[in-house]
């Protein structure tokens, strides 16, 4: 095998590497846009008051977070057609990111929602605000700044995990990669080139997500250590 | 498969070592004054976090053996991909709790004229274990998670022979259900128990818990 | 330098012309003071006027700007290379770091070490005392300080005046020529002023040793101080016996602190 750095062969596949970056992002995008919600419902359910919803979802949160996203991936992938459920490769990945991920942006809430002092919800009670005006009004836009360096943290982190798909063929920059490198038996170009990729989106993701949070810190006069 | 739990088993021990040491030693050198030591250890960090753990994976089994003319077994590259990725977040966690510890602690001790070493080794050190110890609990589990990910260089560990036996009976549910939840019982019942013990032993010896 | 100068007075501590500051301010201002040997100087004066700045230069936990501080004649900030004075590095600094002790504010104890490890840390791993002979020191000082009853305690079990007085037993340990005390009681409970007082009592009239204390315990500096300096904006305004800088100031900046103080007691 040739070990030198090709140029040329690194330009012959650039396209179609990047075509693979096009779809990595959307993966991500989408799986996090799933997670957001799943997230919320988890928080919610373990917030409730009724006992056996509250430790079920405990228990599924606890089990997810605990497992590997890749079991999972094939878990979902392959189980679900024994029970007559198809899904494509595509599905089960944005199910299988959306819950996984979810787990942990239902820890990031809970633990903004924990970081608002009693003290204002008692400061709502006293001055008898509804419910949504407590929340909308006083509760959430406290804990947002405190959630948002976590949710920062696992939008990157998601991103970061989605190479993973390609094991169960989703087709993304991983197995773009994968592709040319089975095709030409050249993996040199193909795999440093996706790592160069997620360097250059990661970084500066990483890096605005950080200004963001001052940002939003500053907006609500919380001034940041 | 119980082979494969001690694959699990054995890459997750050899690559939490290796990760706890390129923990210490980058975190040690991101609080460097020097300007070349904090560049070195700031890139590092960064190129670990900023690229994918799976990457890396491929990277050093499938490029580096050719690029340096080596034969790296699976095994082997398994643990030091997920050691150098997760040393990379372990050494942002000892920097943190480093920085945790007051600042008067250094004054005292330089106050009792200590040497810089002496400082670190029985001053500054033992006091970041409360702080280290809870982030790094969580860095462990992620990293046994992550283990799964070495069978896709066929490192045959638990996952790996989870997909061979699903291959021949082709009972999805069993298997891969089965692989869910030894990994579930790893963590939950094997892992977190003992990071927890060593949590309460950690703040106990800091005096901040005692009686 | 004006080394005749110093042969002639000799004093144990020396600031010439010692100027720090932070960014564009000045916390120092071409500061003079001469400490003798067994003598106990009082800082006092506004929050700001960089009294506690004053011990940490001596302390080498502040690099200096300009102007030298000497120990015993000799050169402590600097030292010299080629014939002329350069900036100190960590090595001579370390040389002689060990002859001077610091009792800090907020006490500084290690938190994960009991009582006694605390006072024979240092001792053994930096003196080169063997362990014997360190616990054995440690042991007379904090039963001088009353602590012996808890030396196997952690910090964080002890009241802020027990603390205070294991800090004391440690920069003892040392066996420091100067002890310097940064407003050993401000951090204190006021019930548990009185037996940190005591402590500082005892070792400037049984033991005689050199002191440098900031405090804001007019009383108390008034009873133990051979000296008292008053400083105001990063300069020593007046200084002298205790006598004249409480009872006949004559700066006007000395006169109107005093009333302030004295008024809000």
């Amino acid at each position: 095998m040739n070990l030198e750095w090709r140029w040329d062969f690194a330009f012959e596949i650039l396209p179609q590497l990047l075509w693979g970056t096009v779809y990595t992002l959307m993966a991500a995008g989408i799986g996090y846009f799933i997670a957001i919600f799943i997230g919320l419902l988890f928080m919610l359910g373990q917030r409730t008051r009724f006992y056996v919803v509250n430790r079920a979802t405990r228990e599924v949160v606890e089990f997810i977070r605990s497992t590997p996203l890749l079991v999972q991936l094939f878990f979902v992938f392959f189980v679900a057609p024994q029970f007559g459920i198809k899904f494509s490769a595509w599905n089960a990945a944005m199910i299988t990111l959306g819950l996984h991920y979810g787990t942990y942006l239902s820890e990031v809430y809970r633990g903004a929602l924990e970081a608002v002092p009693k003290q204002q919800w008692e400061a709502c009670k006293a001055l008898n605000f509804s419910v949504s005006r407590t929340y909308g009004k006083i509760i959430l836009p406290q804990a947002f700044p405190v959630a948002l360096p976590g949710m920062g943290n696992y939008l990157v982190g998601i991103f970061k995990d989605t190479p993973m798909l390609a094991t169960i063929g989703v087709v993304e920059l991983m197995q773009s990669a994968n592709t040319v490198g089975s095709l030409t038996y050249r993996f040199l170009e193909p795999y440093t080139m996706v790592g160069i990729i997620f360097l250059i989106i990661s970084l500066p993701t990483a890096f605005g997500l950080r200004k963001l949070e001052t940002v939003v810190a500053k907006r609500q006069g919380i001034s940041k250590k | 498969m119980f082979n494969g739990i001690g694959i699990t088993i054995a890459q997750m021990l050899c690559s939490t070592a290796l990760a706890i040491i390129i923990s210490l030693i980058f975190g040690l050198m991101r609080l460097s004054s020097n300007r070349l030591i904090l560049g070195i250890a700031t890139v590092y960090i960064e190129f670990f976090r900023g690229t994918s753990l799976l990457i890396q994976l491929y990277w050093i089994y499938y490029v580096l053996p050719l690029l340096i003319n080596i034969s790296l077994e699976a095994f082997y590259a398994g643990f030091i991909a997920l050691g150098l990725n997760f040393g990379a977040y372990g050494a942002e966690i000892v920097r943190g709790s480093i920085q945790a510890v007051p600042r008067q602690q250094w004054e005292a001790a330089k106050s009792l004229n200590m040497s810089p070493i002496l400082l670190m080794r029985r001053i500054i050190i033992p006091q970041t274990f409360p702080h280290l110890l809870p982030p790094f609990s969580n860095l462990l589990v992620e990293l046994l998670k992550a283990t799964a990910l070495v069978s896709l260089i066929s490192v045959t560990d638990l996952f790996f022979m989870s997909k061979v036996f699903n291959q021949t009976y082709w009972m999805s549910l069993q298997v891969f259900g089965t692989a869910l939840i030894i990994y579930y019982i790893l963590a939950r019942f094997f892992l977190t128990p003992f990071l927890r013990w060593l949590e309460i032993l950690a703040a106990r010896k800091v005096g901040k818990l005692i009686g | 330098m004006d080394n005749k100068e110093n042969i002639k007075h000799e004093p144990l501590v020396r600031f010439h012309e010692v100027t720090k500051r932070y960014g564009s301010l000045t916390v120092l201002d071409k500061l003079n003071l001469d400490i003798q040997a067994n003598e106990m100087v009082s800082i006092i004066g506004p929050s700001g006027s960089g009294k506690t700045t004053v011990l940490r230069m001596l302390m080498t936990l502040e690099m200096i700007d300009e102007g030298v501080i000497y120990l015993e004649g000799k050169p402590l900030t600097h030292m010299e290379s080629n014939g002329s004075l350069v900036l100190a590095d960590e090595k001579h600094i370390r040389s002689i770091r060990s002859n001077i002790g610091m009792v800090f504010q907020q006490f500084n104890l290690f938190p994960h070490m009991t009582v006694l490890q605390n006072c024979v840390e240092a001792p053994i791993n930096v003196l080169g005392l063997k362990p014997d002979e360190a616990e054995e020191r440690a042991i007379d000082l904090l039963g001088m300080v009353g602590m012996l009853d808890k030396k196997d305690e952690h910090p964080s079990r002890l009241s802020g005046g027990q603390q205070q007085r294991v800090a004391i037993a440690r920069a003892l340990a040392m066996r420091p020529k100067v002890m310097l005390l940064d407003e050993v009681t401000s951090a204190l409970d006021p019930e548990v002023i009185g037996e940190v007082l005591s402590v500082i009592r005892k070792l400037n009239s049984e033991h005689n040793l050199t002191m440098l204390m900031v405090t804001h315990q007019m009383g108390f500096a008034r009873e133990v101080s051979d000296r008292v300096c008053f400083f105001y904006e990063g300069k020593i305004a007046e200084q002298g016996p205790p006598s004249q800088i409480f009872e006949a100031p004559k700066n006007e900046r000395t006169k109107q602190f005093l009333s302030a103080v004295l008024n809000a007691n």
